[in-house]
């Protein structure tokens, strides 16, 4: 018999990390699928090499960089991959995708010390560089539903809601924005399948709801209050349904390693991108703020954590 | 139903046991009582290599307030008096070795009719018995019924909850020994001179409670069923589900008119006043996957696990971890000649566990969720474990009540209990400790 010994807890909670990121990829999958339908074969095999590519580098950077030989893959970068994926237009060549992804993991995660030490959301820093270094590809949009098979290069390209709207003033019907018939990332344009996916991640208490909440909430606020001083600035639902809202307040805000601890700090997390969400649609440059509001929020979060430390038991009211 | 805000719901693992009637463990032949059988200063003994012992004679006296009194656990002779390691305080400490010579012969207590006693008469009675808190701590139990004048305590809180997963003792305590928890608690009653006690018992031993409620029927004892949720009967959580008071940081039940008592500890409360029956024994839960035949046992203090083990059919061959307690707080032990405390409430021994490798922390915030003392067990084991301990009282480390959920639950399998356990020690140890 060999005793050993071992630090108390003795039980553990069957679960862990691999579990969760493979919940959040199970999560995603309804808009991968929507992906693909709308925007064709492209679509899915970006998605698809996304996540494999994501998580192959991530064992590459673990096993041979960083010298750790008894690495256990955990599926973060598999997540990362995928969000990247779904984060760009089908117009972006291959090349430039797998240049991003290894910014995206390399810089955004690795480069601050790996899983759980990164403060930027790694897709989006993946998908700021790629918006930067390749603005054509990543604000070329095609038309949905042109068929599987068809080439991307081949399809006509189309704006997205939101700059239709910005630029034109044309508003896109409600119906084609919340099942995602629209120009946009590959992943972000269904409404539908994105609420369908983040309330598996609910049910499975993956996901705390304090941040969409107030993410969404904010943008709704500030949207009705815009369209009340000016019908110009669009109308609430068209600013709730269009861009890549729902994919950054249900998938992206919500990155545990990236966002506040408590509940309170999360909700001040959430109205934070709101605010900077609606402020660059409707005064920006960019007809879109999702992505840079929450860069931007994520930066914040260790003040946001230093001063929403939760009360301890028993500690007087100061 | 009562309950505090935090916890876990880990497997209860309990029906290896509870059904099990407490039964009496055959005599040691030979015992290892600790000098340190409480916490405070160690006992100091009082008797010498070759002496004749009869059970229940005092061995060791108190040295200074927070100290306890020390009796044999068997009649026999005094062998030595050796170092041997504590599993509590990680060090080798005294321990008097007894070799039991032939059956008890009993020196038992003075004692009379508790009614007619004064507070001051059951309080020696107590303090002469070596009773200590049986739920762990081995808290002396006459200093903590002593509360200064200053402090009005006004309720008894007794233990009933017995949230840690596999221990079956209290449970069995409560269904067999219900009289004699009612008169400890009426005891220690007239001792506090308080109106009121109540009784809090987790929702998994109906039987218990409902027990416990037809025997103190009449009585100014009431009893509270709380949540099953783990830790429940942590102190200061059970005092908050059953009274909504929280005790403030850094102070003690009293602070807040409470006094905590263990439901075992009623019992030797009642046989040490009632019966002048000092603490040499006490009850415990030998279980586990890897145990044999399961038991609910009344052992002699000092008895050496091995024999506890032995006299349960043993245990599985490939047996991992032999644990004194349960296993959320206990202790593992990897020699089993260690013997049994005052406050060890049972032996848990696990088969083997698929090990699992620790990850980064990825900041998912269940440690936080679940800490029953509100703080970040995520930061307290970041800042442990780059010694910023300054940093990390800040934050409340010496509030950690090590009651495990942050680990249990973590998907990482960060051990954080075993970083705060350390950097606690480092902290004390360095003289940063003291204000």
């Amino acid at each position: 018999m060999k005793l050993i010994s071992a630090y108390a807890p003795h039980l553990r909670e069957e679960d862990d990390v691999r579990k969760i990121m493979l919940d959040v990829l199970i999560a995603l999958s309804p808009a991968v699928i929507g992906a693909a339908y709308f925007f064709g074969w492209y679509a899915l095999f970006l998605c698809i090499a996304g996540a494999v590519i994501g998580e192959l580098f991530d064992i590459f950077v673990m096993k041979y960089l960083r010298g750790i030989k008894n690495f256990v893959p955990d599926g973060s970068g598999a997540v990362t991959g995928l969000l990247l994926a779904m984060n760009v237009s089908t117009r972006l060549p291959f090349w430039a995708f797998l240049l991003g992804l290894v910014f995206a993991l390399g810089i955004g995660k690795h480069a601050f010390g790996g899983l759980g030490q990164n403060i930027f959301n790694p897709a989006l820093v993946g998908r700021a560089f790629l918006l930067i270094s390749f603005p054509t590809y990543m604000t070329t949009w095609v038309v949905p539903g042109a068929g599987f098979w068809k080439s991307p290069a081949d399809v006509v390209t189309a704006a997205t809601p939101l700059a239709l709207f910005k630029e034109h003033g044309v508003l896109t019907p409600y119906w084609d924005l919340f099942i995602g018939k629209v120009g946009g990332s590959l992943g972000e344009t269904s409404a539908l399948l994105l609420i369908i996916g983040f309330i598996y991640l609910l049910l499975r208490k993956r996901v705390k709801i304090f941040i969409p909440v107030s993410y969404i909430g904010t943008v709704l606020v500030f949207s009705s209050i815009a369209y009340l001083m000016n019908p110009r600035y669009g109308d609430p639902l068209f600013h709730l349904l269009s861009g890549g809202l729902m994919l950054g307040a249900l998938f992206m805000a919500t990155d545990m390693v990236t966002s506040p601890i408590t509940a309170k700090g999360q909700v001040i997390f959430g109205i934070g991108c709101g605010v900077l969400t609606m402020a660059i649609r409707l005064f920006g440059a960019y007809p879109e703020g999702v992505s840079f509001s929450i860069l931007f929020m994520n930066a914040l979060v260790p003040l946001i954590d230093r001063y929403t430390r939760p009360r301890i038991f028993g500690e007087v009211k100061k | 139903m009562l309950t505090f805000k935090g916890g876990v719901h880990p497997p209860e693992l309990k029906e290896w046991s509870k059904d099990k009637p407490i039964e009496r463990a055959p005599l040691p032949q030979k015992v290892f009582v600790f000098l340190s059988n409480h916490a405070g200063n160690p006992a100091k003994p009082v008797v010498s290599p070759g002496d004749e012992v009869k059970t229940g004679q005092v061995i060791g006296e108190p040295e200074g307030f927070i100290s306890a009194y020390l009796h044999s656990p068997v009649t026999g002779k005094v062998i030595e008096i050796k170092k041997i390691l504590h599993p509590i305080l990680g060090k080798p400490i005294e321990a008097i070795v007894i070799e039991r010579t032939s059956d008890d012969e009993w020196v038992h207590m003075e004692t009379g009719d508790f009614e007619r006693m004064s507070k001051e008469e059951i309080l020696e009675i107590i303090k002469k018995a070596g009773i200590v808190g049986l739920g762990g701590a081995m808290f002396p139990t006459h200093v903590k019924l002593s509360p200064p004048p200053e402090k009005k305590v006004d309720t008894l809180i007794i233990n009933g909850a017995e949230c840690e997963p596999v221990l079956t003792i209290d449970h069995r305590l409560m269904l067999e020994r219900a009289e004699d928890i009612l008169q400890g608690i009426l005891i220690m009653m007239k001792v506090l001179g308080v109106q009121k006690a109540v009784v809090g018992v987790e929702s998994n031993k109906m039987d218990a409670y409902h027990n416990l409620k037809k025997v103190f029927k009449g009585y100014p004892v009431d009893v509270a069923l709380l949540k099953t949720k783990y830790p429940q009967g942590a102190e200061k959580q059970l005092i908050y589900a059953i009274t909504g008071r929280m005790v403030p940081r850094g102070g003690l039940p009293m602070d807040v008119g409470v006094v905590v008592q263990n439901v075992g500890t009623c019992v030797a409360v009642k046989e040490a006043v009632v019966d002048g029956k000092p603490l040499v024994e006490r009850g415990i839960t030998v279980s586990g996957d890897a145990v044999k035949n399961t038991k609910n046992l009344v052992v002699r203090i000092g008895t050496p696990v091995k024999d506890v083990i032995d006299y349960c059919g043993g245990i599985d061959e490939n047996t991992e971890r032999v644990i004194l307690g349960g296993p959320m707080m206990g202790i593992s032990i990897t020699n089993l000649d260690i013997p049994v405390m005052k406050g060890t409430s049972g032996i848990t021994a696990f088969l083997p566990e698929k090990p699992q490798p620790q990850k980064p922390c990825i900041r998912c915030s269940e440690c936080v969720q679940v800490c029953p003392m509100n703080l970040q067990p995520y930061l307290l084991y970041l800042l442990s474990t780059k010694r910023k301990y300054d940093e990390a009282v800040e934050n409340g480390l010496m509030d950690c009540i090590e009651c495990g959920s942050c680990t249990y639950t973590c998907p990482s399998k960060i051990e954080h209990v075993r970083y705060i356990k350390l950097a606690k020690t480092v902290y004390r140890a360095t003289g940063r400790g003291r204000r």
